[in-house]
């Protein structure tokens, strides 16, 4: 009786846990990418899905075998690995002569892909061909994304987005400030877009604020934009739907202007001026046991006038 | 003269901030926008081309990456920090930049039949207490599972009811009744799973073949009170080959003649019940057999000489005598 119209229950604890980590959550998990090959892959290719897998490591799935598929023809197959692995990031390489040197960034919503961008690699230097010292595993990247173009364009805006999204790493309350090592700059320019990644030296500058210094630790790429599939207006919608019980809650009588400036409105209760305290005086303390009307009336003409 | 050394020391000390400063300083047209809960940066400035194309890229790259990571240290620098194990951590605000979810939202469970039912009713959920009071044991127990309060199980001895059978074991009863309780439940959680699971899935199937959708248009038109007697019938519909006939007797009393006949009919039937005899068929067997025997008495003749001759004309030979009594059941 544990099979019902395809309702599996778990039969141990580990595979329940198993389960309940893979189900829609309230506050997601870290997204997690998977690298695959296409048919046919160029060094280059292979070397910069290796790369990739070092920036995101703990994140990440490199898929060893090729898997013959074509992400803008035929998504069937990316969707099967994005649920057998639990990833909703994936890049894709291949290599052939009309589009050499590829690389399809994407996402998914739902184990359905939402976007992808097809990046042809330029120029391509690996972590290994600069030979220096590296950041540790499981770094959080800083991310600078500079051009006019990724808040003119929205093709360029939408890859912005997902930039963020597959380079950001897990979302933290604080961070160690020494540890701010590794920068991801992203430039578009001429027609292209360059990826660099340096290694943060942080020097003495004499105040607080230290000077930055930056050494080139690799990958570097120099894309060039191919194809785009962007996801319809619904759907893009629909995956940003933000739940019920993570929205900041409005406070009441609480605005701000354009300034940001605060304001707040204050609810006073009427005040007793009877209780209110006045000059003290030797001829109108009040005596036990007596209670004039004068007492009562005195302080309320006063506060009047 | 001490004025002037003041002065002196004001400007020097103002210099050399300005030029600490100027190490940590960056002078963008537009100002760039952060997202620090994700360190991130974005920088609005268009990218002067020009320079890119006549300086050398890298290093145009790197000094437009020194001054953006610059700008975003700083920022950084500016949040509230404090000590954690030898360690100075800052405190980073939520993310604002809206990406999209992984998957889509959590569902709420759906209700189950009781609570559908409760809220109906308005009846609230009560909150029963772990521990309860066992008389037996004069101590606090729990209410449920192992060393429970008012444990049946745990009796050594079961009264007899007066109206039960003396022979049955009461303590067998007893369990069975325990084991039928969990299957029910069991049985009842599944029932509400499948309903939860029905209610998203409320779609029609899609391809009914054109045989369904009559049965069932049929299914429809018998389901009234009447058996679909007064249902309206579509022009130019055309009679169903599964609808059923009713019986329909003939009255009682009636018709004598009628009757007589059917009852003639009837017995025609049961006659017919018994083979009858086919006339021309049992004289054209009987002729075959007599020519069939003629010839071999002529064969036994020729043999034998003349004595078997004269018997054989003598047996009828070729005669075409009418036929015998000897029945012949005819099929």
């Amino acid at each position: 009786m544990t099979q019902l119209d395809g309702i599996v229950k778990p039969k141990t604890k580990r595979s329940k846990r198993f389960l309940q980590s893979r189900e829609p959550k309230l506050v997601e998990n870290i997204k997690n990418a998977m690298l695959i090959k296409g048919g046919n892959t160029s060094q280059v290719v292979t070397q910069a899905l290796k790369d990739i897998h070092s920036l995101k490591k703990p994140n990440a799935v490199l898929y060893k075998k090729k898997n013959i598929t074509r992400p803008f023809e035929d998504q069937t197959s990316l969707e099967f690995f994005s649920k057998k692995s639990d990833c909703s990031l994936f890049v894709f390489g291949s290599h052939n002569k009309k589009r050499p040197n590829n690389l399809v960034f994407g996402r998914m919503f739902d184990f359905h892909v939402l976007d992808m961008f097809e990046l042809g690699i330029e120029n391509y230097l690996s972590l290994e061909d600069f030979k220096n010292a590296k950041f540790p595993e499981g770094t959080k990247p800083m991310l600078i994304f500079a051009g006019d173009l990724f808040d003119t364009d929205n093709e360029h805006r939408r890859l912005k987005s997902l930039l963020v999204d597959f380079f950001r790493g897990p979302t933290v309350p604080c961070v160690r400030l020494s540890g701010l090592e590794h920068v991801l700059h992203f430039t578009a320019l001429d027609g292209k877009i360059f990826l660099r990644s340096y290694r943060v030296l942080l020097k003495k500058s004499g105040c607080r604020t230290p000077r930055i210094e930056l050494e080139e630790i690799g990958p570097s790429f120099d894309f060039s934009l191919r194809r785009v599939h962007l996801a319809s207006d619904d759907l893009y919608k629909k995956a940003h739907k933000q739940p019920k019980q993570l929205k900041p809650k409005k406070k009441k009588n609480i605005s701000h202007d354009a300034f940001g400036t605060k304001y707040g409105r204050l609810h006073m209760q009427k005040q007793d001026l009877s209780k209110l305290q006045t000059r003290k005086m030797k001829g109108l303390r009040k005596r036990r046991g007596e209670v004039t009307e004068e007492e009562h009336g005195s302080p309320k003409k006063a506060k009047s006038d | 003269m001490a004025a002037c050394s003041i002065e002196d020391v004001l400007a020097k000390v103002e210099k050399d901030e300005a030029e600490i400063l100027k190490n940590i300083t960056v002078h963008k047209e537009l100002e760039l926008e952060f997202d620090i809960g994700n360190l991130a940066a974005f920088d609005k400035n268009p990218a002067d081309v020009g320079l890119f194309r006549k300086h050398k890229k890298e290093e145009f790259l790197r000094s437009l990456a020194r001054d953006n990571t610059q700008l975003l240290i700083n920022e950084m620098w500016k949040l509230p920090t404090e000590r954690v194990q030898e360690a100075v951590v800052a405190k980073l605000p939520e993310p604002h930049t809206r990406l999209p979810r992984e998957k889509p939202l959590p569902k709420p469970r759906p209700p189950t039949k009781w609570e559908e039912f409760a809220k109906l009713k308005g009846i609230p959920k009560k909150k029963k207490t772990n521990l309860v009071w066992d008389d037996v044991h004069k101590e606090w127990r729990r209410r449920w599972g192992y060393k429970r309060a008012k444990d049946d199980t745990k009796d050594w001895l079961i009264e007899v009811p007066e109206s039960a059978d003396p022979n049955e074991d009461q303590f067998a009863r007893r369990l069975k009744a325990k084991n039928e309780r969990v299957a029910k439940n069991e049985l009842n959680r599944l029932k509400n799973i499948a309903r939860g699971q029905k209610v998203s899935v409320q779609v029609p199937p899609k391809d009914q073949s054109k045989a369904e959708l009559g049965k069932a248009m049929q299914l429809a038109r018998i389901s009234t009170a009447s058996v679909g007697k007064f249902q309206d019938k579509l022009p130019k519909e055309k009679p169903t080959r599964t609808v059923g006939k009713k019986r329909s007797f003939q009255p009682l009393i009636g018709d004598f003649n009628m009757e007589k006949q059917r009852q003639l009919d009837l017995l025609k039937v049961m006659e017919n019940k018994k083979p009858r005899m086919n006339v021309t068929r049992a004289v054209n067997r009987q002729m075959r057999e007599e020519d069939a025997e003629a010839a071999r008495h002529k064969k036994e003749g020729r043999r034998g000489g003349k004595g078997g001759k004269k018997k054989g004309r003598g047996g009828g030979g070729k005669g075409r005598g009418g036929p015998k009594s000897k029945k012949h059941h005819g099929k």
